[in-house]
């Protein structure tokens, strides 16, 4: 990427304490994202997804790592450049049946954060600012949903609520975690085809942070993904890539087990069998040694991916697509010169 | 497998009690189960599908009833009996030894102050006179059949399981008493990618070892066309459509069904046309006119010339139809719908 990214995560660990010892959330994840584009994030849960996203929100410190955002650090101690930061960032939870207040109308909720900061003068200044966020949310018309509480309005509703107060500091980057997962399929969809509209018309970026693949690649179809697993980024892409010709082999088990809109399909899937050894998700206490994903991956090679951690590497010197597997990276090389190989005899 | 269906639902209604009156959950649901079939209830949230699987079993919330209709099973030795009109003492013997349900695990639907063994031990005395080594016994045989390792699992408590394991002790524990029916509310809601695969392929694999026919209830259609031998649309309390699923899937004659399969983003390949479905399902306490679709359809608005809903739509709400052999369907104009479903696929 040329220009310089809007957030960066510098290989940023998170070690949560607990009483059955130390837990590690998230173990040196780098991430970039430019302004205006869209990362996912995908993984099941307790692959550190959320925690990188909270990272990525400023609500949690990382232990380790720096967090960049428009190239200034922001735990540095610059509390303006923090400040900045924060009301840049803004976090869409997953549940819009608890991220709202009950008591608050829709239009509290919206002028309450532009009051705060002292982005409008008076009510009515704030009346016509939350007006105009429904609309962009295609909420409309406004007016009959400015005075409805949360539990007027339906899951869908309530989300595109949650994405307009979001946008009344006008930020940068908006996390969206699992934003979508409770919603039907239909309303799914048109909440989604909002977001990215908002993106292309507001030049806000999204880190959007999911557990389905299919989502992600409909979404962040321009952008890329990152795959995580026990906290760390096992492949790391444009999306596009990474979905398309998957190289981790956890990866390609996670695309090969969603089931699709499609009989025959999902027939001709399954007549391809399982690509794990174990269905088991090792707990973050007990990690395994070497790459975590060793005791679950169908093409492990004993004696190396038990023993040394797996860094994220290029697939080639000018591929954006990163994968933190060494059996594949150097079937990958293989690959790339076989020419070469042939002629030398050596393969 | 017999010609006569296992379980045969007929114009089934289900009303709940509201402050504003009885509100009509289900409107008339008819349709059969044949032995060793899975039937997918499909739909979005509302549209009556698990308070239709709740009702199979009279399982439904005190302000639920059922007024009309009829849940007709029939035993192993061909006799058949009326589920609605049973006493409590014949019902409390039909569920689980019969027919059993299967809630959602991920919510709570285990004792969060039981070990497992404690509530398993519980379902089978409480239907059948076993010695505690044989009750141990059975749990074994059930927790092995969901691939849970009993000497971890029937110690612990619920908390201290994950949410694809609770799922799968839910499975077992409806196993316990070889039951010929299954019922399950959303059964991969709420679990990681893999966790559901793992569910997918345990309830098929049951499903070939021991036969039972299931019902299922799901928003998810790509689990509906993964698991389901037949599928049921429900939309506003009504099935609009059934049939089976490869012809469900491959040429659904509903513009709902359509709009719905339209909506799920595939893993694999491109899809040509992702769309949703506009506005929302309507409130059950005030259905529109007609056809409860029409004001979201988008054929009717074609048939109707841009001047909103196709006239016949508004007038009447179409009963379900066959249109083909084992295809049902309830819409005015479903010789009328057009459906493609492209997405480019190269080496699955």
């Amino acid at each position: 990427m040329a220009s310089e990214p809007l957030l960066s995560l510098e290989s940023v660990s998170q070690v949560f304490t607990s009483r059955r010892g130390e837990i590690p959330a998230v173990r040196d994840v780098s991430l970039d994202l430019a302004a205006g584009t869209v990362l996912c994030l995908v993984g099941e849960s307790g692959s550190g997804k959320t925690t990188t996203a909270r990272i990525a929100a400023g609500l949690n410190r990382p232990t380790g790592g720096t967090v960049r955002f428009a190239g200034r650090d922001v735990w540095g101690g610059d509390r303006t450049a923090f400040r900045e930061f924060r009301r840049s960032v803004q976090y869409v939870h997953q549940d819009p049946y608890a991220s709202l207040n009950p008591i608050r109308t829709v239009f509290a909720t919206l002028a309450g954060p532009m009051r705060r900061h002292r982005l409008v003068a008076n009510r009515d200044e704030a009346w016509q600012k939350a007006s105009e966020l429904l609309e962009r949310v295609d909420l409309t018309p406004p007016e009959n949903f400015l005075t409805k509480y949360p539990h007027q309005l339906s899951g869908g509703q309530r989300q595109r609520v949650a994405v307009a107060r979001a946008l009344t500091l006008g930020p940068k980057l908006i996390i969206a975690d699992e934003s979508t997962s409770m919603l039907d399929v239909s309303i799914r969809i048109s909440l989604l085809a909002m977001l990215s509209r908002l993106s292309t018309d507001l030049g806000v970026a999204f880190l959007f942070i999911t557990h389905d693949l299919a989502l992600a690649k409909y979404f962040g179809r321009d952008g890329d993904i990152a795959v995580m697993y026990l906290g760390r980024v096992v492949e790391y892409g444009p999306t596009r890539e990474v979905i398309g010709t998957p190289r981790h082999p956890y990866t390609r088990a996670l695309l090969a087990a969603i089931p699709e809109p499609d009989p025959e399909l999902n027939a001709r899937k399954r007549s391809a069998g399982s690509l794990l050894r174990s269905m088991d998700t090792p707990s973050l206490l007990r990690l395994p040694t070497g790459c975590t994903f060793h005791p679950r991956c169908p093409s492990w090679v004993e004696g190396e991916c038990d023993v040394s951690v797996p860094r994220l590497e290029a697939l080639d010197a000018d591929a954006r697509h990163e994968v933190a597997c060494p059996p594949v990276l150097r079937q990958e090389a293989d690959a790339a010169v076989p020419a070469l190989s042939e002629q030398d005899g050596t393969g | 497998m017999t010609d006569e269906p296992v379980l045969a639902v007929r114009d089934l209604v289900v009303e709940y009690r509201t402050p504003a009156g009885p509100v009509r959950a289900v409107r008339g649901a008819s349709f059969d189960l044949y032995e060793g079939e899975s039937l997918a209830l499909v739909g979005e949230s509302g549209c009556g599908k698990t308070t239709l699987g709740l009702a199979l079993l009279r399982l439904l919330p005190r302000l639920g009833s059922t007024p009309h209709g009829e849940v007709r099973y029939r035993r192993a030795d061909g006799s058949t009996v009326d589920l609605l009109t049973m006493r409590k003492e014949q019902l409390r013997r039909f569920r689980w030894h019969e027919a059993a349900m299967v809630f959602q695990g991920a919510m709570n639907a285990l004792n969060p102050v039981l070990r497992v063994q404690d509530q398993m031990y519980d379902t089978i005395r409480a239907h059948r006179s076993m010695s505690a080594s044989a009750a141990r016994k059975r749990c074994h045989e059930v927790l092995d059949m969901v691939r849970l390792e009993p000497r971890r699992v029937m110690p612990s408590y619920p908390h201290e399981l994950s949410g694809g394991m609770r799922q799968r002790v839910l499975i077992a524990m409806a196993l316990l008493l070889s039951p010929r029916v299954l019922v399950l509310d959303e059964p991969t809601t709420a679990l990681d990618i893999l966790t559901q695969r793992s569910i997918v392929d345990v309830l098929q694999e049951l499903r070939r070892e021991l036969g039972f026919a299931m019902v299922f209830v799901t928003h998810d259609l790509a689990l509906a066309a993964e698991l389901a031998d037949r599928v049921a649309t429900m939309y506003a309390g009504r099935i609009v459509e059934l049939g089976d699923s490869r012809d469900v899937f491959a040429a659904p004659r509903h513009p709902y069904t359509a709009g719905l399969i339209r909506a799920v983003p595939p893993a694999v390949g491109e899809a040509t046309e992702i769309s949703s479905i506009p506005g929302g399902p309507p409130s059950l306490a005030a259905l529109p006119p007609g056809c409860p679709f029409s004001v979201r359809c988008g054929l009717s608005a074609e048939v109707g010339d841009g001047d909103g809903p196709a006239g016949v739509c508004v007038q009447a709400d179409p009963e379900l139809t066959r249109t083909g052999e084992r295809h049902e369907v309830a819409c005015h104009y479903s010789d009328r719908v057009e459906f493609t479903r492209e997405v480019v696929v190269d080496g699955v």
